[in-house]
């Protein structure tokens, strides 16, 4: 399967040009970009680890792509995001959040139903990924994975 | 009041009247003296920044002056009926009467003017829209010496506006909660709309969301008829939903549609919805006023967010000469405390002048919306950070419009295709993918700084390349467009400049 989370996940990967042209119109609106990785695509899980702080202060995109490459050297099988952070007044969130790393494949998500009374069902996410511990997730064939954040 | 407006006509009333207000025993004297002489109508007075102001269209009755019209206007919404009564003295009634303090001629129409007229904050119970309405809309617009009337715009002061809950989450808190940033959301409203068994209605949201849509809803009719009953509907509907989850990873919805006759069933069905886990519920406008911020309530005390149908609108808000403008409506249900609201789609089916809707789109999610005469904003509004309330798009629009709907909604939009999925030729989950692959495709162009509005069929037809889905939905409805002129316009139009 492929995790549909961020605003450009229906369309084929981005490039890493398409990726920097990204964070350019993130630098252009005046938001901060930043870099997020996990091995725990919940869709429930909004805290990925962050790859530093948010580049509040740099104005050019090549030097925030720079930071998304080390990301993915170091986590090359993780999920990684670029986020765009607009601190304006009344907004304060996130103005654009795109995946530009993903694991090779995809194991995706069991849904447990527990059965309760009048036919009300409980359903609970499972995802596949967690069933082993952080590090040594979405591992090659070899076995080999990357090291536990 | 007693409907007896005859007392303002005649031409002779035009001609020789002063309006002034008239001033000790003249005023008081048993009898029927003129609104604007008892005080409704005040040219010289500066409105407080406590006061609601009302920008009224008045269409007088032939001879009936229009300052004696915005008088009786401001009269009859606050403290007048139609005679004297010595009981006024008893109280500070030049605190509590209305001021019509401006009339203006509407350019480029024969009888048409603009009242404005300031309320003292005094006149309304806090955070009430069926009190602060019941003064403004109550009983005037039944108004015998009046051919038709509409309220175009009101200000709400800061004072005023702080007494409201406002949107249950808004729209910060709701693109958080849904995770998703950066471009519209994408619906759907399942049809057939009626007549569909609870499974197979089921099958039609699951289908919509897992092939890309955000969110599947109840149309504003269906409650819980003899073909579907809600509790049926809501099991079979949540299912659907955490199937969706699973499939694609992301977070989505369903509106459950609570509207129902009492307050009892709502809430009934609202705490079902609640703990099956829907993440949001929906009401319709027709419920009225004070059911709304009672679901507001209930849905900001139970995390879900709140979808409003503004069905029945079109009865009041349509035409340009009476009734009550959709900004205005817009206004009373972010201050209701609704998070979704219908509010137009330019290139739909339905009713919609591109400057109108601005206007509305503006008042929903703006913290402060600026005089704006060609959206048809008259007053200042600040919100004070008041959470904006996401406009909804619904109504015969398709992926081949992707650029226009960006252009002139914005980002901070639901946009509905329902027809534009369920009705895609090789089924509602590649209807649905179209949706999807075109909004994003749209907003990757728009980031990457191309003019979208100029390339937006090439964008489209490039990302077709690759996704069958969309190519077919360019080849079946591309050329489909709903061209015919609005009713409700600006007054005021640009000037061409070139």
């Amino acid at each position: 399967m492929r995790i549909k989370q961020g605003t450009f996940s229906t369309l084929p990967d981005l490039t890493d040009d398409e990726i920097k042209a990204q964070i350019q119109y993130c630098i252009d609106q005046g938001w901060a970009v930043s870099v997020e990785f996990t091995d725990d695509p919940h869709p429930r899980n909004i805290y990925w680890e962050l790859w530093g702080m948010p580049m509040f202060d740099t104005q050019d995109a090549s030097a925030c792509f720079t930071e998304v490459a080390a990301c993915r050297e170091a986590y090359p099988k993780h999920y990684i995001k670029v986020n765009g952070y607009n601190a304006r007044y009344t907004k304060q969130t996130i103005g654009l959040s795109f995946i530009v790393n993903r694991p090779e494949t995809e194991p995706g998500f069991r849904l447990d139903r527990t059965e309760l009374n009048d036919r009300h069902i409980a359903y609970t996410m499972h995802s596949y990924a967690a069933e082993v511990p952080h590090g040594t997730r979405y591992q090659d064939s070899d076995g080999k994975g990357p090291e536990p954040d | 009041m007693a409907e007896n407006g005859q007392k303002t006509a005649g031409p002779a009333g035009k001609a020789d009247f002063t309006r002034q207000a008239l001033k000790g025993e003249k005023r008081w004297g048993a009898g029927v003296i003129p609104y604007a002489k008892m005080g409704y109508w005040e040219p010289d007075y500066t409105p407080k920044d406590t006061d609601i102001i009302s920008a009224f269209r008045i269409t007088p009755q032939k001879g009936v002056d229009p300052i004696e019209a915005g008088a009786a206007v401001a009269g009859e919404s606050s403290t007048a009926t139609w005679t004297v009564v010595w009981t006024d003295r008893l109280t500070a009634y030049e605190n509590y009467q209305a001021k019509c303090f401006k009339v203006e001629a509407v350019p480029g129409t024969e009888d048409q003017h603009i009242a404005y007229i300031a309320h003292d904050i005094d006149l309304f119970e806090e955070g009430s829209i069926a009190n602060l309405t019941s003064s403004i809309i109550g009983n005037v617009f039944g108004f015998k010496a009046l051919k038709a009337l509409r309220l175009e715009d009101q200000r709400i002061p800061p004072h005023y506006l702080k007494t409201f809950q406002g949107p249950a989450h808004g729209i910060v808190m709701e693109r958080e909660y849904l995770n998703k940033y950066g471009r519209p959301l994408l619906g759907a409203t399942i049809k057939p709309k009626l007549g569909l068994s609870a499974r197979n209605y089921g099958r039609v949201v699951y289908e919509a969301l897992k092939g890309g849509l955000d969110f599947t809803k109840d149309d504003e009719n269906i409650n819980s008829q003899p073909f579907g009953r809600w509790r049926d509907r809501y099991l079979h509907c949540i299912e659907a939903v955490k199937r969706a989850e699973e499939r694609t990873g992301e977070i989505k919805g369903h509106y459950m549609n609570v509207t129902a006759a009492t307050m009892e069933d709502m809430y009934e069905r609202a705490a079902f919805a609640k703990e099956l886990g829907s993440i949001i519920i929906m009401i319709d406008l027709t419920i009225g006023y004070t059911a709304t911020q009672s679901m507001a309530k209930y849905a900001r005390a139970n995390g879900m967010i709140l979808h409003m149908h503004r069905a029945g609108h079109g009865t009041y808000t349509r035409q340009k000469n009476h009734g009550v403008s959709f900004r205005v409506i817009s206004k009373w249900m972010r201050m209701a405390g609704v998070d979704h609201i219908h509010a137009g789609t330019v290139v739909g089916k339905l009713e919609g002048d591109p400057n109108m809707i601005a206007g509305y789109y503006d008042t929903l999610r703006d913290d402060f919306v600026g005089v704006n005469p060609q959206n048809g904003i008259y007053f200042d509004q600040p919100w004070q950070s008041m959470p904006g309330v996401m406009p909804v798009a619904s109504g015969g629009i398709h992926a081949g419009q992707m650029h226009q709907l960006l252009h002139y909604l914005g980002e901070d939009v639901v946009l509905q295709f329902g027809g534009g999925s369920i009705g895609h030729p090789m089924g509602i989950e590649a209807g649905a993918e179209c949706n999807r692959v075109a909004v994003e495709a749209m907003i990757k162009a728009r980031n990457e700084g191309r003019d979208y509005m100029k390339e937006g069929e090439d964008i489209l037809k490039k990302a077709a390349r690759q996704y069958p889905s969309l190519q077919q939905a360019l080849d079946t409805w591309g050329e489909i467009s709903f061209n015919y002129e609005s009713t409700d316009t600006p007054d005021v139009t640009p000037t061409p400049t070139s």
